[in-house]
């Protein structure tokens, strides 16, 4: 009896305890996938989708994109060894600065599409969270109209159905005028959901909405205006080049999105003025990221011992001042486009190395050769003698004697032909570089914010527009904005307002922030600038301020110093064209457009090909 | 580490085994030579400059074989035998190719048996005719003419510049590692297109050398590409 008790307890224990449904045990919901629903229903969950769609973005410079990123066009001369190429090629390759990242436009559609079907978020979240993935979605857009031209407009993720039928997959190049016709108009429908304020500027606001409009559509009517220049980079589809006839409905799509900014209604937006030295308060706005600053506008943010920083100011910090001993020095300013920071009047001049009987002239002090001179230069660019970190950089060439034989020994700084690391032009620069303790050491790194729109470039967008649709009065005023900042004090009238001046001052103030490519680019006059020929002393000391003026190699400006005679210890300078630099700038009509691999056009015959390749 | 020759022998034995063939394709034999010409004389590019494209379909992705004409206007391919399109992609070249009727470049059908030798035949905008070099002393002098090939209103174009380069080495062009001087008249500034003369001096050379290489060459107005002449090496 106790058998049959025991037993039969046993086995009710077994029944009754034992396997589970086969569902129960199977269906273990993952520990590592979230799915999309639960995914969706977090605002903080969504935010995590949402950052590593903002860290995907695309920009041509970029602090975390590396040093060489900023280098070449004969702005600056690349300091190491494996990075010579870039003044040894004679030309870029067809398929240079493409982009095609489809996953990434999926990835966005994906994320938009779940964005509006989810029931499980608050309005105010789900409104703001869409227009953030919109920005994004034609911030890369964008991106792929500046490389490629018009693009394939894909707005919905496309699903493949297994029938082995990929024709509906296969969608064609939109026009390029529809692709920023799509920029444009994505950033007006989504500008007023998303906050008109500046508190978080690493996340799309509505200022940073009006800037990409305003720029896209600058870029836009400058193609369309300039592009019938070049009759030839076009394509008959329009996939390549805009009618001439859309400009002026751009320039007013630019004029009216910057003016918006101006205006103060996206928020508090102003140009940076805080230190009285006016060099100091330009290099300072790229460092300063307390709420003070009101400039940036949309940045790519770091943080220091928090896992996001970058290798800028390693790799590119004055190698006498180096906080990795032998890492630093890359990204040396040519004297290309030192020369063409203006005189504070106004006039432009190259630096003044001899007289007019050839005879070099004698400075005192190494940076008295380039006083006088806008203030954005010093700012942006560390010149002999200059001071980071509370030390000065150390360029010096050599001794000369009053006879002019040179010897002695180079200063740590350089310059010296092919020693990599420190300046060979006579420059290091200084935009971007962080004077904080610690920033050029490889563990701590640098946590410098990388400015992707800034107020300056809205007035320069502002100015650039005005100018074209003539009302060159409104342009100067924009213009002049800028330009006190940089230590002018004599106003630009509206007559001065040109073409030329419109290239000059994008480029002196947009000087290693990613622009030049670009604005070459939609002005068809990159091919007129970078045109293969070498450049020669003449070449480089006249027509500084033209906008077609060549510049195919970037020179270096040595500063000497006197031993013997009555000028000793006086400097004189030499420009010099560093011996690396072999090759010269050569831009095709075919790099205006970059090539859309062979690859892509056999999976999708729709695909035009670029033009003149 | 003991080496233990049990292990050793096995081993080598399937090494050998799976590793007998190393590919399991034939490299291709058939080579496909040629010029571009136009009535049998050649043209003259610049290195690189002037491209090519052979498509092979019937092996699934269609992607071309792209190479490019050589500074005197030749080219070759090792191919397997088999039909093959050569097509000279739009806005190369400083001549006229065949287009369809939606604007495509036209196809010159190959079909490759063994080593083919085909002259590509083009109608180039203007022909460098009768050019002659000299050196003597510092100075290299091209007497020339241009001829005009392309005589159709609606296809024909205007001479931008022509010009003589000269270069230390056998690659001479426009481009600028391509030439250590050059001299040049804007087209508009021909007074006679049949007979041009050009000189210009030679600077020096360093090591020192007793020859240049000279090309005349015609840039076409709205082409990129350079025609240019027969290539001469003149001592002097």
């Amino acid at each position: 009896m106790k058998k049959i008790i025991s037993l039969s307890i046993i086995s009710a224990v077994i029944s009754l305890s034992g396997c589970k449904k086969d569902s129960e045990f199977l269906d273990i919901p993952p520990i590592q996938v979230i799915p999309t629903e639960t995914a969706f229903s977090d605002p903080a969950l969504v935010l995590s989708i949402l950052g590593d769609l903002y860290n995907r973005q695309v920009d041509f410079s970029s602090l975390d994109n590396g040093w060489r990123s900023f280098a070449d066009f004969s702005e600056s001369f690349p300091s190491e060894n494996g990075s010579s190429f870039i003044v040894e090629r004679t030309g870029w390759g067809y398929g240079e600065w493409g982009t095609w990242d489809y996953a990434y436009i999926r990835d966005l559609n994906l994320f938009l599409q779940r964005m509006g079907a989810t029931t499980k978020l608050k309005d105010i979240d789900k409104v703001r969270f869409t227009a953030e993935g919109r920005f994004l979605r034609a911030n890369y857009y964008f991106e792929m109209a500046k490389r490629m031209g018009g693009v394939p407009l894909i707005l919905e993720p496309m699903e493949y159905d297994y029938k082995e039928d990929v024709t509906n997959l296969q969608v064609p190049r939109a026009k390029e005028s529809e692709v920023y016709d799509f920029v444009i108009s994505e950033a007006e429908a989504i500008k007023d959901q998303l906050p008109a304020d500046l508190n978080d500027r690493s996340r799309a606001t509505k200022a940073a909405a009006l800037a990409m409009q305003a720029r896209a559509a600058l870029y836009a009517g400058s193609i369309a205006k300039y592009g019938a220049t070049t009759p030839s980079v076009s394509l008959p589809g329009g996939e390549v080049g805009i009618p001439a006839a859309n400009a002026e409905g751009y320039y007013n799509k630019a004029l009216a999105a910057a003016q918006q900014i101006i205006n103060g209604t996206a928020g508090p937006v102003s140009l940076y003025k805080v230190l009285p030295n006016l060099s100091e308060n330009f290099a300072a706005i790229f460092l300063d990221k307390s709420s003070v600053n009101q400039e940036a506008i949309f940045i790519e943010d770091f943080r220091a011992f928090a896992g996001k920083v970058h290798g800028f100011t390693t790799n590119d910090q004055p190698y006498s001042i180096s906080d990795e001993g032998g890492d630093a020095g890359r990204l040396n300013p040519s004297l290309n486009l030192v020369e063409s920071f203006e005189m504070l009047d106004g006039t432009f001049a190259p630096l003044p190395t001899t007289d007019g009987a050839g005879n070099p002239i004698y400075y005192d002090n190494q940076e008295d050769i380039f006083a006088g001179r806008d203030a954005r230069l010093a700012g942006s660019i560390l010149i002999p003698n200059g001071l980071f970190k509370g030390k000065r950089v150390d360029i010096k060439a050599g001794t000369i004697t009053p006879a002019g034989v040179t010897g002695g020994t180079a200063g740590l700084d350089g310059p010296v032909n092919g020693l990599e690391f420190r300046t060979q032009t006579g420059f290091y620069i200084r935009k971007w570089l962080d004077p904080t303790i610690g920033s050029g050491r490889r563990g701590r790194g640098s946590d410098v914010a990388f400015i992707r729109y800034r107020f300056a470039e809205v007035l320069l967008n502002a100015a650039e527009a005005a100018f074209e649709l003539g009302q060159t009065a409104l342009a100067a005023d924009y213009l002049n904005l800028v330009r006190s900042r940089a230590g002018f004090t004599t106003a630009l009238a509206a007559g001065d307002v040109t073409f030329d001046r419109i290239v000059h001052e994008r480029r002196v103030e947009l000087a290693f922030e990613g622009h030049i490519l670009f604005d070459y680019k939609r002005w068809r006059i990159a091919h007129q600038v970078w045109t293969g020929d070498p450049t020669t002393l003449a070449d480089l000391k006249s027509n500084i301020g033209l906008a077609t003026k060549k510049s195919t190699q970037p020179w270096g400006l040595w500063p000497y110093q006197v031993t013997g005679g009555p000028n000793d210890g006086k400097w004189i300078f030499k420009e010099v064209l560093p011996s690396r630099v072999s090759g010269s700038n050569r831009f095709q009509l075919g790099n205006y457009y970059s090539e859309i691999g062979a690859n892509i056009r056999a999976a999708n015959p729709k695909i035009v090909r670029q033009p003149n390749q | 580490m003991k080496f233990k020759l049990l292990y050793i022998l096995p081993i080598t034995l399937i090494a050998l085994m799976t590793s007998c063939k190393k590919d399991n394709y034939d490299e291709p034999t058939s080579k496909l030579s040629g010029r571009i010409v136009y009535q049998g004389q050649s043209l003259g590019f610049e290195n690189s400059q002037v491209p090519y494209e052979l498509y092979q379909f019937g092996f699934g992705k269609v992607g071309p074989i792209g190479a490019s004409f050589a500074q005197d206007g030749s080219y070759s391919a090792l191919l397997f035998d088999g039909q093959y399109k050569l097509i000279i992609p739009n806005g190369q070249g400083p001549f006229l190719w065949p287009k369809t009727a939606s604007g495509a470049p036209d196809t010159l059908l190959i079909n490759l048996k063994g080593n083919t030798q085909l002259d590509i035949e083009v109608t180039p905008y203007y022909m460098i005719r009768n050019a002659a070099y000299s050196a003597s002393g510092n100075a290299v002098t091209a007497n020339f003419g241009v001829e005009k090939i392309v005589t159709d209103p609606a296809m024909a174009r205007d001479i931008e510049r022509v010009a003589l380069f000269i270069n230390k080495t056998q690659f001479v062009s426009s481009a600028g590692v391509n030439r250590i001087a050059d001299a040049g008249i804007n087209g508009s500034a021909i007074a006679d297109p049949s007979q041009i003369s050009l000189s210009v001096n030679i600077p020096s050379i360093t090591p020192t050398q007793n020859y240049v290489f000279a090309r005349v060459g015609v840039k076409v107005a709205g082409v990129e590409d350079w025609l240019y002449g027969p290539l001469e090496k003149l001592t002097y």
